[in-house]
């Protein structure tokens, strides 16, 4: 195998752990909650700009700005949860569609309005340079985001499948009602959930922003690749989210460098709508 | 008051209404400006708005100080009794439909006189369709695709200067530096694959085949990419000897910071302005690619000088520097309006004469352009541009042609 076929494929692993990272908190939000998060690619930008912002007012890097990101974002989802999804989820499906884009679109123009239209991009000495393994480059910003995407994944997991927490939120996600007679607040635990995916979100934004570029329309250029990432791996399945978005992120890579990066999102379709024909639940959902 | 005296007073109040906006009507005229506010390139629309504010403060406020620009003089537009000028702006949000959606809205609704606009090219092609369907004049100063003006449009017109030309000015370029012993045998462009990049990159493909050099690698992408890697990875096996950029803003970031993370220096780099030339990507990564060659037909010009002037109104309100395409922008929309004040009406027909008669000379206009005067086409037959390159820090400086620089060409890509 030649050098540069390695290289382009550790890219897209790294990108992929990338995918997979701002895919964890849709994941989250969607399977469990049943709601479609059209404002998840615009958490992200929120998470950015916090990294932005923390790094402009304390010089701070992701140090500091991932777990500020964390909180913030988690701040915005319970406030958001409160303030308009739950009354949305009592609506039919087309509310809840076009209740989460207005909200999209609400954090995105306010974003505008408060951040202007402008470009900007963190200093590329935040995160170390490039490391070097063998003729392989890779970007430590990225390495440092892929690495956090195994850990948030793996965290996310352990708080569904070995907490209390995750059992009250699993069973207000399978039966509102029935975990409500079982002395569950089913609010209480779908804030709880809006919180952690928004949580998950910021964290991711603050990573990104280490190699990305910030503005206020980067969500819409990140959201669609989440919602492939979270219906290929499997509503609700946090590790089918990595699985998917390691998937996608090397499927992309080498088809873009095989065949052309026009056709990348041909090849990526493609085996995308045959994986949901043969598997509709999604590589790890429950069918 | 009784039921009959509430209507008699909201029925003045609206008699009253009525007449002042009648009276609006009259002593103000109306035209739109579309541009990207959302979508891909969103810090061009902010820029472009503001750059036409300062040309609308022109036309309405007196400013002798700016010599021959047309309008500067007294207030508003002398042609139609004065009247002030009035922009209406429409979000193209960067998709072709979006951008036709709103030509049309501003014809029906806003009942504009004439439309500038819209940046991207393939944004431009549709918004003039709606346009030339309701007979509207419709102005680009800055969509460089070379079909715009070969669809025999009635009411298209086009001030910047086109594909054809800049790939002329590259070709001659190349060969001067080839001259001066830098090696052009291969040649890569890479490019997003809408109507800007598409044209542009067929256009320099085919007048450079036709002079003899060789383009070895032909790159589309598309411009909302998130990952840029697998194309600098192609681009890194082949190792041409130029390397044409035809990029937007955020994949022009991109591309700049995937060099540089996989360590890719092509000797010899051009950017067709658009990306390469919005302030926010030299704000951002400029430090980055130090060296990249790019054309322009804006120089800032000597203190005191019109355009040095200019400058200063359009930094007071947007913060930074006109750059080429954002002053070619306001010089689109300074010649549309000055169409219609030699119009001196606002029906369409005539605003379309005065456009076709349109002889700007050299001092008239903020450019550099030999002039503004269309052809039967619609296209500026005097629009003309050099290069120039990024050198020490984040200003652009002229490098070429000789007469026109101020600096010699560095030819060796630094980077970073």
């Amino acid at each position: 195998m030649s050098s540069t076929l390695i290289q382009v494929i550790a890219g897209g692993l790294l990108l992929g752990a990338v995918y997979a990272l701002f895919s964890s908190g849709l994941t989250l939000i969607w399977g469990m909650m049943n709601v479609i998060n059209f404002a998840h690619g615009d958490f992200v930008m929120l998470g950015m700009y916090v990294a932005f912002v923390v790094w402009v007012m304390m010089g701070g890097g992701p140090a500091a700005a991932v777990p500020i990101a964390a909180l913030v974002l988690a701040s915005v989802g319970i406030v958001c949860y409160f303030a308009l999804i739950r009354h949305i989820m009592r609506g039919p499906m087309l509310a809840q569609i076009l209740g989460t884009f207005g909200l999209a679109l609400l954090l995105r123009y306010s974003a505008l309005w408060y951040f202007g239209a402008s470009f900007r991009t963190l200093p590329e000495t935040l995160v170390g340079g490039t490391l070097l393994i063998g003729p392989i480059r890779i970007e430590s910003a990225r390495l440092l985001a892929g690495v956090v995407a195994i850990l948030v994944t793996a965290g996310l997991h352990l708080i569904l499948t070995r907490t209390a927490l995750g059992s009250r939120m699993l069973a207000v996600a399978e039966d509102a009602t029935a975990a409500e007679l079982m002395g569950i607040r089913p609010e209480r635990m779908q804030a709880v959930a809006w919180g952690l995916g928004a949580a998950a979100t910021g964290i991711a934004g603050a990573l990104i922003a280490n190699f990305f570029y910030v503005a206020p329309t980067v969500g819409e250029t990140l959201a669609i690749v989440a919602f492939v990432t979270v219906s290929l791996g499997g509503f609700g399945s946090v590790p089918g989210a990595l699985v998917a978005g390691l998937l996608i992120g090397v499927i992309e890579s080498v088809s873009a460098y095989a065949i052309g990066a026009i056709y990348k999102d041909i090849v990526v379709y493609i085996l995308f709508v045959l994986a949901l024909w043969l598997r509709p639940q999604g590589l790890m959902g429950k069918a | 008051m009784k039921w009959t005296a509430w209507i008699r007073l909201i029925g003045t109040a609206a008699f009253g209404l009525g007449l002042t906006s009648a009276a609006c009507a009259q002593s103000s005229v109306k035209v739109g400006a579309i541009y990207p506010f959302s979508g891909v390139a969103p810090s061009i629309g902010a820029y472009a708005k503001a750059a036409i504010e300062v040309a609308v403060d022109i036309v309405n406020s007196d400013h002798p100080e700016l010599g021959d620009l047309p309008l500067a003089k007294g207030t508003g537009l002398p042609g139609l009794g004065g009247a002030k000028l009035e922009v209406v702006f429409a979000d193209n949000q960067g998709t072709p439909a979006a951008g036709q959606n709103q030509a049309v809205r501003l014809i029906t609704e806003e009942k504009v006189v004439a439309i500038n606009g819209a940046y991207q090219s393939g944004i431009t092609l549709t918004a003039s369709a709606a346009a030339e369907r309701y007979g509207i004049p419709f102005l680009t100063g800055d969509s460089v695709a070379a079909n715009l003006t070969e669809r025999g449009f009635k009411w298209f017109f086009r001030t910047t200067p086109i594909a054809t030309d800049f790939a002329r000015i590259y070709l001659e370029f190349l060969k001067d530096m080839k001259a001066k012993g830098a090696k052009v045998d291969s040649i890569a462009i890479v490019h997003e694959n809408t109507e800007y990049g598409t044209s542009v990159a067929s256009v320099v493909s085919s007048v450079f085949k036709a002079s003899g050099l060789n383009i070895t690698q032909d790159i589309p992408y598309s411009a909302n990419a998130s990952d840029v890697q697998s194309q600098v990875l192609q681009l890194k096996d082949k190792k041409p000897d130029v390397l044409i950029f035809v990029s937007y803003t955020a994949d022009a970031i991109l591309y700049a910071k995937t060099m540089k993370s996989l360590d890719y220096k092509p000797p010899i780099v051009i950017a067709d302005n658009a990306g390469f030339s919005d302030p926010s990507f030299v704000a951002a990564v400029g430090n980055i690619v130090q060296g990249v060659f790019n054309r322009s037909s804006w120089s800032v010009g000597a203190p005191g000088t019109t355009t040095y002037l200019v400058n200063e109104m359009y930094k007071k309100k947007s913060g930074v520097d006109l750059d080429d395409t954002t002053a070619r922008i306001m010089q689109g929309f300074m010649v549309m309006v000055d169409a219609v004040n030699r119009a001196g009406s606002t029906e369409p027909a005539k605003i379309q004469a005065a456009l076709r008669a349109t002889d700007l000379k050299p001092n008239q206009l903020i450019m550099g352009f030999k002039g503004v005067k269309f052809d039967e086409k619609g296209q500026n037959i005097l629009a003309s541009a050099l290069v120039i390159q990024l050198q020490t820090g984040v200003n652009y400086v002229p490098v070429w042609p000789k007469e026109r620089a101020t600096a010699e060409p560095i030819l060796v890509y630094k980077g970073w």
